[in-house]
């Protein structure tokens, strides 16, 4: 039963990452990734997944996936029928679990979020629907895996794992949500171990959504630049192995980092705008620094949400402006869109990722192609490569309807 | 360890707009008419029971945010709306929202896609908001006065239990004051069509469901939440067979009542749920035979059921068993309170 649940503990355990995967259009793994984001490379290519020809915007950063992935236990029929969502999610999940140490269990819960699963099957099903009704073939599996949780499951017998599926759809905060919900999960005395992380493939509905909205830049995506003019879009994934201290320790695992805090919050203002003063934002950087203990002051470094366009942009500035106050002078913040753009339910995911990067690192990822501040911003933007001392990361993420994420990590030394 | 109550629930389905229309129609024992939903390129159309439209248009339909709304939005928000309507007015009062989903917006999202492949030029911005997952859950925030946890899940029909457990956790928590848990769905044929790919004999349908869970007694409708089973997931691990045979065992020798099962009608989807209740002994209903296959509103339809039937004193206790289609299966339990000082108002 997990109704009625246990008690809770008397003091919620420490969380930390044991494992982290990701794959992004700077690459797969780890040691890719670090090196593209430390230097602040940009993976934005022309999009070769869809028919862009009739659209205002022809790029994003895709991802180059390889043609097989690392033996797991998979059928052999399952692996070949891998959709481009599962073949991501599993390539990030894959990496993690074998840095975790790990072993198959049915008492590890699986945390996702995901905006759109595999859309790119549910584009297939329609067009064959409409061009050739009467042709049944792939159809009942694309409608199968088109659902995220199909995913999930992926992920499970590909481990070999059996334990509950979350899947989260809070839009493009839904990763940093999952990461949060494991880490409360945690905290509850729920689960020792929780396997959590987001994943989104490019779709063309995605694609045209943000295409005829006008949100994605025809230029180049710059978060934060007073001439900014849109988002880019991505793909990508990232997965965590998390668990409490003493069974990471007990384990003897290595430690890449802590979770020390994490709140959620919904901003009501629009469906797809965020109230001008960022608000919800504000708040949520707010709780969470109060559920990890932490001030403004003792952050070192921010990974915005940032995605580039004029509303989000200025009302986050205007939430951590307000958020850190005389701290906003030094404190340093950068979008990490501005590499591998806006991999939606991924982009939580990713992000934290490049948060633990930048904390094993002693590194600030930084956005090359920012140009001119906007002035609003009353922190120092990250716009070259540099070392710094980073012990404690803030990771914002926004999304359209309105909930808002933050998660705050710390460095394990 | 804190109590956790029904504070109240609501329905929409192809029996009406409220709960008690729908539990007319379960009482009455018959399904529902069927109508006829055509799809391209076919002379045969499919089947569905479709949710007739409202005898008064719901006055929340003049909420600024609900104006382009689809039909998942309508539903959903109806069935909120009514599962709080009997507790006291208070704006201080702290509401957790989860929505959960199978299908989602797909109504939305299949115009925008055809509009897109079109011409990009002119597909619609104002419909593609309308089909990220999340949108529902942002308008039903915006209809309450104070929701500081709001979150959407997807999955098959068993992640109803899931939201029951999470909102639950957010009460135990103290997070907030009162847990709604909402399931919705719509119909349109691309939908029926991939269900029809599925399962030929299932009869799609569409509402929502909703269940208000709360911490405090005092504003119960006579309904403890009291067991929510764990999620047994269906994988190499585990077959849909053996995860509905476990979570009928967590149940033991559960207070006997009524049993809301998820029988439908087809026998092949239903065996392993079937084969797992084969020792109950006590009263059974199965609202999806009555009300079609409504995914993840005919979870919550099988929870308000459950629920109803305690708060209307047929029944002391209730189970509803959610033997999910492809993910996992989860079952809740339900007994009456001592204190039922709402019910006369329901």
């Amino acid at each position: 039963m997990i109704f009625p649940p246990h008690p809770l503990p008397a003091r919620p355990p420490r969380v930390v990452v044991t494992g982290a995967g990701i794959v992004t259009a700077l690459g797969l793994g780890w040691m890719n990734n670090a090196a593209g984001f430390r230097a602040g490379k940009t993976a934005f290519r022309p999009v070769t997944l869809f028919d862009v020809s009739r659209q205002r915007v022809k790029t994003a950063a895709e991802v180059n996936l390889p043609t097989t992935l690392p033996a797991t236990r998979l059928s052999a029929r399952q692996a070949a029928r891998l959709d481009r969502a599962s073949a991501l999610l599993l390539s990030a999940a894959i990496e993690a679990w074998q840095q975790s140490g790990w072993e198959p269990s049915d008492e590890i819960p699986l945390v996702l979020g995901t905006t759109s699963g595999g859309m790119p099957l549910g584009e297939d099903y329609f067009r064959q629907a409409v061009r050739t009704p009467r042709l049944h073939r792939h159809q009942p599996t694309r409608a199968f895996q088109y659902q995220s949780h199909s995913q999930g499951r992926i992920v499970l017998d590909a481990l070999g794992l059996g334990g509950p599926v979350h899947m989260i759809s809070n839009a493009c905060a839904s990763g940093a949500c999952a990461i949060g919900q494991a880490w409360e999960l945690l905290r509850s005395g729920a689960a020792e171990k929780v396997f959590a992380g987001g994943y989104d493939v490019l779709s063309q509905l995605v694609f045209a959504g943000f295409d005829a909205l006008q949100a994605l830049s025809p230029t180049r995506c710059r978060p934060f630049d007073q001439n900014r003019d849109g988002l880019a879009v991505g793909e990508g994934a990232a997965m965590l192995t998390l668990e409490t201290l003493t069974s990471a320790q007990e384990r003897g695992a290595e430690i890449l980092g802590e979770i020390i805090g994490y709140a959620t919050t919904i901003d009501r203002h629009h469906l797809t705008q965020p109230h001008p003063e960022g608000h919800a934002a504000l708040a949520a950087m707010t709780q969470a620094c109060a559920s990890a203990g932490v001030t403004p002051s003792e952050i070192d470094y921010v990974n915005a949400h940032g995605t580039g366009t004029p509303l989000n942009d200025s009302a986050e500035a205007a939430a951590i402006n307000q958020w850190a106050g005389a701290r906003a002078a030094t404190l340093p913040v950068s979008s990490t869109k501005a590499s591998v753009g806006h991999l939606l339910g991924g982009a939580g995911a990713v992000e934290t990722v490049v948060a633990l990067m930048a904390l094993r690192g002693q590194w600030l990822p930084p956005e090359l192609s920012l140009e001119t501040p906007d002035p609003l911003c009353r922190f120092p933007l990250v716009t070259r490569p540099q070392d710094a001392r980073v012990n404690t990361v803030l990771s914002n993420s926004f999304g359209f309807g309105g909930i808002n994420a933050t998660l705050i990590l710390r460095r394990w030394a | 360890m804190s109590r956790i109550f029904v504070s109240g629930y609501g329905a929409v389905s192809p029996a009406g707009w409220s709960a008690a229309e729908m539990q007319h129609a379960l009482a009455a024992g018959t399904p529902l008419p069927v109508q006829p939903l055509a799809r391209p390129g076919w002379d045969k159309p499919l089947r569905m029971r479709a949710v007739p439209p409202p005898a008064v248009r719901p006055a929340f339909l003049a909420h600024p945010r609900l104006r382009r709304t689809s039909p998942i939005t309508h539903y959903a928000a109806a069935a909120l709306l009514e599962a709080v309507k009997n507790l006291p007015p208070d704006p201080a009062r702290r509401v957790g929202l989860i929505t959960c989903l199978q299908s989602g917006c797909v109504q939305y999202t299949h115009r925008f896609f055809e509009e897109a492949l079109a011409d990009p030029a002119t597909a619609s911005p104002l419909l593609f908001p309308e089909t990220v997952f999340a949108a529902p859950a942002s308008h039903l925030a915006a209809l309450l006065d104070h929701t500081p946890l709001v979150s959407t899940l997807m999955g098959d029909p068993a992640t109803f239990a899931q939201g029951l457990a999470l909102g639950a956790d957010w009460l135990r928590q103290n997070r907030v004051d009162i847990a709604v848990v909402v399931g919705s769905e719509e119909i349109n044929w691309l939908r029926a069509d991939a269900l029809w790919h599925l399962e030929h004999a299932a009869i799609i349908s569409a509402g929502a469901g909703a269940v208000a869970l709360c911490r405090d007694e005092e504003h119960a409708i006579g309904v403890e939440l009291t067991a929510i089973t764990a999620p047994q997931t269906y994988s190499a691990r585990q077959s849909r067979r053996q995860a509905a045979r476990t979570m009928r065992a967590a149940f033991g020798t559960f207070a006997q009542g009524l049993l809301c099962d998820g029988l439908g009608d087809s026998p092949r989807t239903d065996a392993p749920e079937t084969d797992a209740w084969q020792d109950w002994p006590g009263a059974r209903l199965s609202p999806k035979r009555i009300l079609g296959e409504g995914l993840m509103a005919a979870a919550a339809w099988q929870c308000v059921t459950a629920c109803a039937a305690i708060a209307e004193k047929r029944f002391p206790a209730a189970i509803a068993s959610l033997v999910g289609c492809n993910q996992q299966a989860m079952g809740a339990g339900f007994q009456a309170c001592s204190r039922s000082n709402k019910l006369a108002k329901l």
